[in-house]
């Protein structure tokens, strides 16, 4: 029997509508907790476990925000800014120093250079369990606990996978240029920070924003450094705030909002070093 | 111009324009050197230098932060470690008592084993399979690909706790889907035999990550291979599995590795919802939960030592297990097959 024009027309279309139809499926389930985030933090704690499930909420509760930043004992401006702050300084140190130590892993011939890097590689297999206990005991004998040098420090003196990035990235990097520089008269630090360095910025762009997103999420680290509630970073904070005030659903939702928030702009506003990065190197932030 | 070809050098490889000085490289004028190995050129020892002051702030981090704490833990493993008192050396016993008197270890370990032979292999499957499916020529392919990796950006905390709301054995949004569909679900995190489902389920929710890992590597796939495929005769089924699949081994092993290592120290997600005694019923007590709660709760610094250093042998084993096999699986372009 001969195909009518819509069947074929249909033949055609069905694959593609197919591949649209899952791939909508999917996007609806990995969406479906931000989006429940989002309105649990508009509704009181009563209401989002209410049955019938409420899709949109009747009310929406926008106290629920001033109520979370400024519940008592949880500061949660505080807790922000604080956030915000450490995932900035350790941003920087990782990206400074790993653009300096893969630039000389790269272009400058030092003895056992070879070594140290395959040394740096090994680094890459040791798991954090099994370095942070002494670490921690470290930082407590030279009295430093209690605020972010501990966490902050060790970012300034460089980290093994960026490193490894950086270098590779500079490896890149035409040898006339450095020669170049030289013939001109310049020295190796000038060589580094006015010739090479700014033509590695994406790499950069890259290394800052998995950075920033992995100070962002620290949880580990603040929580055995930090004591005083006060500089407690948002990840922290949202625990700590979950681990005493167990029912207060709405306002625990606000303050997950206003912890994920931040880091969904950022990534607006970058996505193409997160696409880049993750194409580069295998990054998983 | 004499024997020497363009670039006349003396001792020490400096260029010279002496033809009287000897030019081959390498050969000392004894009378300036009393070693017997050629000195650097200035301008070499000063790139040496140079080079060193830029690696410094690394070396220096290598010996503080790793190289003296694995030393470090490995002695404190053979120590009763209370903070307040110092390291008393009790050799094995910490050890002995993991497998005799410690009733968390066993647990910790079950734990944590069940969860990274779930999860790992769950995560890999559905990682490759959204990649898979991502990899299609669709209008707005770049939003889903964004929608499914945005999901993996969210910070651990607040991923859990969405988690827990919408797990809620009453009201969650989870179990009132279920029940359109008549399945009566069950009470996730409040029934010690389906909290580690939940949480395994919410380490699937962040595969976008491993998800765009595999995307990459699919899309490095020639195209040529699969079109000349096609022509054969192989249909879609056989091209991925006797072209495409062994073509992304290599991401498949660096995905696995990577997954497996963060399996074993899976933390955040099993002590917001457990707290340090991974309630339900110590279901959520994971092998790092266990170590966290003796170093940090109990001050037996000595024996979490302990506790981190057989995880650690664990995890290497394994790895270690797994790149055995791989010339079994592995293939790797360019290279021959044996």
């Amino acid at each position: 029997m001969p195909t009518t024009v819509l069947q074929r027309a249909l033949r055609r279309r069905l694959p593609g509508l197919a591949a649209h139809g899952v791939l909508i499926v999917f996007a609806i389930a990995f969406m479906a907790p931000f989006y429940w985030m989002l309105i649990s933090s508009l509704k009181t704690a009563q209401q989002m476990f209410a049955v019938p499930i409420q899709w949109v909420p009747p009310v929406a509760h926008f106290e629920n925000y001033p109520n979370a930043i400024n519940y008592p004992n949880f500061p949660f401006l505080r807790y922000l800014w604080n956030s915000i702050f450490y995932s900035i300084t350790v941003t920087v140190g990782t990206v400074v120093s790993c653009a300096a130590v893969g630039y000389g892993f790269a272009r400058l011939r030092f003895p056992f250079r070879n070594a140290l890097f395959y040394i740096t590689i090994a680094t890459l297999m040791i798991p954090y369990i099994v370095t942070f206990i002494p670490t921690y005991l470290v930082f407590k004998n030279i009295g430093l606990l209690g605020g972010y040098a501990p966490l902050i420090v060790p970012a300034f003196l460089g980290n093994a996978f960026f490193i490894f990035m950086m270098r590779q990235f500079f490896l890149g990097l035409p040898n006339e240029l450095a020669d170049a520089a030289r013939v001109d008269g310049a020295g190796h630090f000038r060589t580094f920070g006015q010739v090479m360095l700014p033509l590695v910025k994406p790499a950069l762009m890259v290394v800052a924003v998995f950075t920033f997103m992995g100070a962002w999420n620290d949880f580990l680290g603040p929580l055995i450094y930090l004591s005083d509630n006060r500089l407690y970073p948002l990840s922290l904070g949202l625990y700590a705030f979950r681990a005493q005030r167990t029912t207060e659903w709405g306002l625990l939702m606000a303050a997950s909002v206003i912890t994920t928030l931040p880091l969904i702009v950022v990534f607006f506003f970058t996505q193409r070093y997160f696409l880049e990065g993750i194409k580069l190197t295998g990054l998983k932030g | 111009m004499g024997a020497c070809s363009p670039g006349l050098r003396g001792p020490g490889g400096n260029p010279t324009a002496d033809p009287c000085v000897s030019c081959e490289m390498g050969t000392p004028n004894i009378a300036l050197t009393t070693s017997a190995r050629p000195r650097m050129s200035k301008l070499r020892r000063n790139e040496a230098i140079a080079g060193l002051a830029f690696v410094l702030p690394w070396i220096i981090s290598l010996l503080v932060f790793t190289a003296y704490p694995v030393l470090a833990s490995l002695y404190y493993s053979f120590t009763e470690y209370a903070i307040t008192q110092s390291p008393k050396w009790v050799g094995l016993e910490n050890y002995t008592a993991m497998f005799t008197t410690d009733t968390a270890f066993p647990t910790g370990v079950y734990n944590s084993a069940y969860y990274a032979l779930l999860s790992v292999p769950l995560g890999l499957a559905s990682s490759l399979a959204l990649a898979v499916l991502l990899n299609v020529r669709v209008r707005f392919i770049g939003l889903y690909r964004t929608l499914y990796y945005l999901a993996s950006l969210t910070p651990p905390v607040a991923g859990t706790l969405i988690f827990l709301v919408m797990f809620q054995p009453r009201g969650g949004l989870i179990n009132v889907v279920l029940g359109f569909f008549g399945v009566h679900g069950p009470e996730w995190f409040a029934d010690p035999n389906w909290a580690k489902p939940g949480l395994i389920l919410l380490s699937l929710w962040g595969v976008g990550a491993s998800t765009l890992i595999f995307l990459a590597g699919l899309k490095d796939i020639p195209a040529e291979l699969l079109e000349a495929a096609s022509i054969d005769g192989a249909n879609a089924w056989q091209r991925f599995w006797r072209i495409t699949i062994p073509l992304l081994t290599p991401v498949i092993l660096y995905n696995l590795v990577t997954g497996v290592i963060g399996s074993f120290q899976v933390f955040t997600s099993a002590i917001v919802i457990g707290g340090t005694t991974g309630k339900p019923q110590e279901s959520l007590l994971m092998y790092f939960v266990h170590l966290y709660r003796e170093a940090f709760r109990y001050f037996n610094m000595g024996y979490a030592s302990a506790l981190a250093v057989v995880l650690f042998i664990v995890i290497l084993v394994i790895t270690v297990l797994i790149f055995r096999t791989t010339k079994g699986w592995v293939f790797y372009e360019g290279e021959q097959k044996s």
